[in-house]
């Protein structure tokens, strides 16, 4: 299979007010048509600016991102982004909401009938017709997630981009979303990249788990490849020997190969060899 | 939904604790100041006499109400005599075309309260044109604002009264006709409420539109929304809270503007009224000052009101607590 998206040797800066701060350092990762690749790695690792990068909310420094072989520039539609807190516009229904993204989208090659088909089409997806014509303030937070999934599959993404969709929501309604997300995968085997800090998350809904490095200078520290049967179920896999491996690995990169807080014990003896060498000195 | 739930005596609780702060507590505080205002008011002298208590202030409201009743009278008695007159002349030559002539009664109370009304609507009405795209621009737009930011905040403090004699200088060198639409005093008046109440207005509009949350603003950016559709579903819906918050201060101005400008510049209305009645010196003045008083008080209060329900209407988030 051809390389459908490539994240070509990426690095990127930031200004401060004591110089720059290099985020990233050569990321390079190379997705296949129809992959669900998860980013994993502890908080402040980069994995949501590589996101944004993808997603061309941040230009990249150096290297760049190439769709289809030609070169992403800004963002745009067709890399349609899952928010972490969902992003709905207040004043906008459910169904207005997925509408703002379907005209844009759609507004010249799909009739009006068509685009309100296609519209409750998406929100029947994600099992939010019955809250079409209610404001995000009246539906819960789960259920604003789901209708932020579904304008972001209505733009019809060649990559749909997730930024920790699940990580506001609490462990029931994130398990019900995640199997409702591997439902929908299953029948449009989009290509999807998604960032997460769950473990659990990781394995049982990606083909791949890109682990990233601390920051600063992060970059890919180890790519994991899930051979897992599709569909996958949470119940089934818990015993899975399989699936208890490559929880544990994934738990192995983040807390033992990069470990981000030391142990209180090994600081102070940092701190106590310190103090040593210096009064020798 | 869930007033199914509410059995009946706590719907019954919630209906009179809902009375009782809303009309009886409001009413207690007005009775204790009529109360303290009678007392006060006739303690103090001054050498127009005693200064007006609530009674003298009724009565003077009763002689104003009166007053612009005979001058309704007179007016229409005024019309229907020139009107005997012309058809009188036309009887005898049919070539004879009558003119015509308006009444040149004082104005009364009531007409100047008009005057107020409408002078500042208009005013008020320019300054949101001006303000509200201004306000925009330079909320979107961070070198619109580093531009204009100093003239905004130079020419916010300004007073009225400074503003007034350029404004009235220029409004008669430069608005010359014969038939003019409007009275000069008037667009005086109005340029000057203009000059002074856009700057709230134009300020909130620019914060709110500033203050647009960063992630709407990425989802209108991978939307690629043109400018257009970006302003109207996201900048404008989101920043119309503090555009209102901007509006009601500005009504407010606006309002106390007009009155200082016609006391000034002796523009018909409110203020005028004031002024005359301070002039004129009478026994009843202070009285009917007092009546001028309360219902320049009222209107602001029933003006802020009317922005409020336009705001219930506008806003988004019926939910929202307004007051």
């Amino acid at each position: 299979m051809s390389t459908h998206l490539d994240i070509s040797k990426v690095s990127i800066e930031f200004p401060t007010a004591k110089g720059s701060f290099k985020a990233l350092d050569n990321v390079s990762l190379k997705i296949e048509k129809g992959e669900f690749v998860s980013l994993i790695g502890h908080s402040g690792c980069g994995k949501s600016t590589v996101l944004n990068i993808v997603a061309g909310l941040y230009d990249a420094t150096e290297g760049g991102i190439l769709l289809d072989e030609k070169e992403v520039k800004g963002p745009g539609p067709e890399r349609a982004v899952v928010f972490q807190n969902h992003s709905l516009l207040p004043w906008l229904t459910s169904y207005q909401n997925v509408e703002l993204a379907v005209k844009q989208v759609f507004k010249k090659t799909k009739s009006k009938k068509e685009m309100h088909e296609w519209i409750m089409h998406n929100l029947e997806l994600v099992h939010m017709t019955h809250a079409a014509d209610k404001r995000p303030d009246e539906i819960s937070g789960g259920m604003k997630q789901r209708v932020g999934i579904a304008r972001a599959l209505a733009m019809e993404p060649s990559v749909l981009l997730m930024d920790e969709p699940f990580g506001a929501l609490d462990a029931l309604t994130r398990a019900h979303l995640q199997d409702s997300l591997m439902e929908i995968q299953k029948d449009l085997n989009n290509t999807v990249i998604m960032i997460t800090h769950d473990v659990d998350e990781a394995v049982l809904l990606s083909d791949r788990i890109v682990m990233m490095t601390n920051g600063p200078e992060a970059t890919i520290g180890e790519i994991l490849k899930v051979d897992l049967e599709r569909p996958r179920d949470r119940l089934a896999l818990a015993n899975d020997p399989k699936y208890v491996d490559y929880r544990a690995q994934v738990l192995t990169f983040l807390y033992e190969k990069q470990r981000k807080v030391e142990p209180i014990s090994a600081v102070k003896a940092k701190k106590t060899t310190d103090t040593k060498t210096a009064a020798s000195a | 939904m869930n007033i199914p739930s509410l059995s009946i005596a706590s719907l019954k609780e919630r209906v009179e604790s809902f009375s009782l702060k809303s009309l009886l507590l409001p009413l207690f505080g007005i009775l204790a100041f009529v109360l303290l205002w009678q007392v006060g008011a006739s303690r103090v002298h001054t050498s127009l006499g005693e200064f007006p208590g609530p009674s003298v202030v009724y009565e003077q409201w009763n002689s104003l109400v009166a007053e612009h009743h005979n001058e309704r009278v007179k007016e229409d008695k005024f019309y229907e005599r020139q009107e005997k007159r012309i058809e009188a002349r036309q009887a005898k030559d049919p070539s004879y075309e009558g003119k015509l002539r308006a009444y040149t009664g004082k104005p009364t109370f009531f007409d100047q309260i008009f005057t107020s009304l409408y002078t500042v609507l208009a005013g008020f009405g320019l300054a949101s044109l001006i303000a509200i795209p201004l306000g925009i621009l330079i909320g979107l737009n961070s070198s619109v604002y580093s531009a204009l930011n100093p003239i905004i905040q130079v020419f916010k403090p300004v007073s009225p009264l400074a503003w007034l004699p350029l404004v009235t200088m220029v409004v008669s060198a430069s608005y010359v006709s014969d038939d003019p639409m409007f009275s000069k005093s008037f667009l005086t008046s109005m340029f000057t409420v203009t000059l002074c109440c856009m700057w709230p207005t134009l300020i909130n509009t620019a914060v709110g539109v500033a203050a647009v949350e960063k992630d709407l603003l990425n989802v209108s950016k991978v939307l690629r929304l043109n400018w257009m559709t970006h302003v109207t579903k996201i900048v404008i819906p989101s920043a119309i809270p503090l555009m209102f918050t901007g509006l009601r201060l500005s009504l407010g101005i606006a309002w106390m503007v007009l009155i200082a400008a016609e006391m000034l510049a002796q523009n018909p209305g409110l203020g005028k009224f004031v002024w005359d009645e301070f002039q004129n010196g009478s026994s009843n003045s202070l009285g009917r000052i007092m009546v001028a008083v309360l219902m320049i008080g009222f209107i602001g209060f029933l003006l802020d009101r009317a922005m409020l329900t336009i705001q219930r209407f506008v806003s988004w988030d019926k939910t929202q607590v307004l007051r």
